[in-house]
């Protein structure tokens, strides 16, 4: 099985709109324009496009997309989630559907007015009590960032991880973004002391452990190995694909369940063996991460589980400059990531994943021929190759 | 105008009998009657073995703190004028875990490790919720 899927697929095609805090359009105006953007980096023509997955929490469905992009031959769609974890898991059920012959170019996509519209920082994931959000919203934990700041306290408790070490994580970020002119937070550079300064949002975060809130779109095309030779880009192998839901009803930063668990346990504990194993490779041969960072805490949590350090060693290892600049030891997020380019939910990643694999990124890491990209703390997991 | 409050819980058929206890001040788990594990919150099958042979048991009520956090940003029109506002991920003797609130203890005396056991609070005429209070 995983030999069947290694590397018979591949990203050909990328795109996105203008990153803001207030687009002033539609979400599926900016989806439009993401996918239009995206199958013309591919040279492919928008009627090439077959199949469409979608993010299950994403309010543009695929029928109004096909729809506003006049596609006619829509012949795979579907969604995942959970939540805005989709994003690598939809490029693995993307691959299998042109591995196995379902569709021959697949678009995934994300679109959302994460600032001018639905604010995930501003309780607009509120059930309103209903089912299991019973068991915690009458309590007042509304948001993603109050989920993390449990388990970055959990972290602190057990291995001495220190603020200025989350703070560490923005830095890096920070500068990376400051390379990137598609960034939102493009020429706003950031201390340690910036960091420590700003307000404390959910203790112990503080404002700039957080992700940014952004309006914007992402799109990715995937193509089958064989019809990707016809194409204009090199194309980025999908060496690796899969997704991962922790047994006991985890990931917990749902709390789905809270039954016994460790809170700074991530999802990707579990899934990075099995990726690498896929891939056939181990973390010192991966040239660059991008990894799922909706707060600082969770570049932390995981460096330690995909084994570039111990674990309880993520905080000293961040801080040490080891995820800085394209040639550190494992240069994080070479784009900004959500905390300093886009909060589009881990398909932002999969672009600079690819590239980094292209040689074109802002922030380019030498040599770059295998990237590790995740999303959802380990819920979807991707190894791409050049 | 009433004040806002925050959501309340809407019991659901997989859970009314764990809100019914908590209205009657009883904590109620369930334990998987074929592998013995409590699992949290209530649902059909248990989350470590699958089985569907469940029993309704009544928890001790006692835990510790297993983490914490306390929010500054009023993210909801129920918690202006109340922040910081302390919540917990309590640990029960069961095992399980709940997110909570502890009353009567205020946010800068939270600590991992504390000591805490169930309380009661009526919130409308219907629900009541659980939450906790500092073991002396």
């Amino acid at each position: 099985m995983v030999e069947f899927m290694r590397d018979k697929a591949c990203i050909v095609g990328i795109g996105e709109t203008a990153y803001s805090r207030d687009s002033g359009r539609s979400e599926l105006s900016l989806a439009g324009e993401a996918v239009r953007n995206a199958v013309s980096d591919a040279g492919l023509a928008l009627n090439d496009i077959d199949g469409m997955l979608r993010f299950e929490v994403d309010r543009v469905t695929e029928a109004e997309l096909a729809a506003s992009l006049g596609l006619t031959g829509l012949r795979f769609f579907g969604m995942a989630g959970p939540l805005g974890s989709a994003a690598c898991g939809l490029v693995a059920h993307a691959a299998m559907a042109v591995a196995c012959g379902m569709a021959d170019n697949v678009v995934v996509y994300r679109s959302l007015n994460g600032r001018s519209a639905q604010r995930y920082g501003g309780g607009a994931t509120t059930r309103g009590g209903g089912g299991n959000a019973a068991f915690w919203e009458p309590y007042g934990m509304l948001v993603p960032g109050q989920w993390a700041a449990l388990s970055a306290r959990r972290h602190m408790q057990q291995y001495g991880t220190t603020s200025r070490q989350f703070g560490a994580v923005a830095v890096a970020l920070r500068k990376h973004a400051c390379m990137n002119p598609r960034a939102v937070m493009y020429g706003k550079p950031i201390t340690i002391e910036d960091h420590q300064a700003s307000r404390i949002v959910h203790d112990p975060l503080h404002l700039l452990d957080c992700c940014l809130e952004t309006d914007a779109a992402c799109a990715v095309v995937v193509t089958s190995a064989e019809r990707s030779r016809d194409r204009k880009q090199r194309p980025v192998y999908i060496r690796a694909a899969t997704q991962h839901l922790v047994s006991g009803g985890r990931p917990r930063h749902t709390y789905s369940d809270t039954s016994a668990y460790e809170l700074a346990e991530t999802p990707s504990r579990y899934m990075a063996p099995r990726l690498f194993r896929m891939a056939d490779v181990t973390p010192a041969d991966i040239d660059c991460v991008q990894l799922y960072d909706p707060f600082t805490p969770n570049v932390i949590f995981g460096m330690e589980a995909y084994g570039f350090c111990k674990p309880g060693e993520g905080g000293p290892f961040v801080e040490a400059g080891n995820i800085e600049g394209p040639r550190s030891k494992v240069p994080v997020n070479t784009a900004g990531g959500n905390m300093s380019e886009v909060y589009l939910q881990g398909v932002n990643h999969i672009i600079e994943a690819v590239r980094q694999l292209r040689g074109v990124s802002t922030c380019q890491v030498p040599d770059c021929e295998l990237v590790l990209c995740e999303s959802g703390g380990g819920l979807g997991g991707l190894i791409l190759r050049r | 105008m009433p004040d806002p409050q925050l959501p309340l819980p809407t019991p659901t058929l997989d859970n009314l009998e764990f809100w019914q206890g908590v209205k009657r001040q009883e904590l109620l788990l369930q334990r998987c009657q074929d592998c013995g594990n409590y699992t949290f919150p209530p649902r059909p099958g248990c989350v470590v073995c699958g089985s569907t042979r469940r029993e309704w048991v009544r928890s001790s009520g006692r835990g510790k703190v297993h983490s914490f956090v306390v929010t500054h940003q009023a993210v909801h029109p129920a918690l202006r004028g109340k922040t910081p506002w302390g919540i917990v991920d309590v640990e029960l003797e069961e095992g399980v875990h709940m997110i909570s609130n502890v009353v009567g203890c205020a946010p800068h005396d939270l600590r991992i490790g504390l000591p805490v056991e169930v309380v009661f609070e009526d919130v409308s005429a219907e629900v009541a919720l659980p939450k906790f209070r500092v073991v002396a």
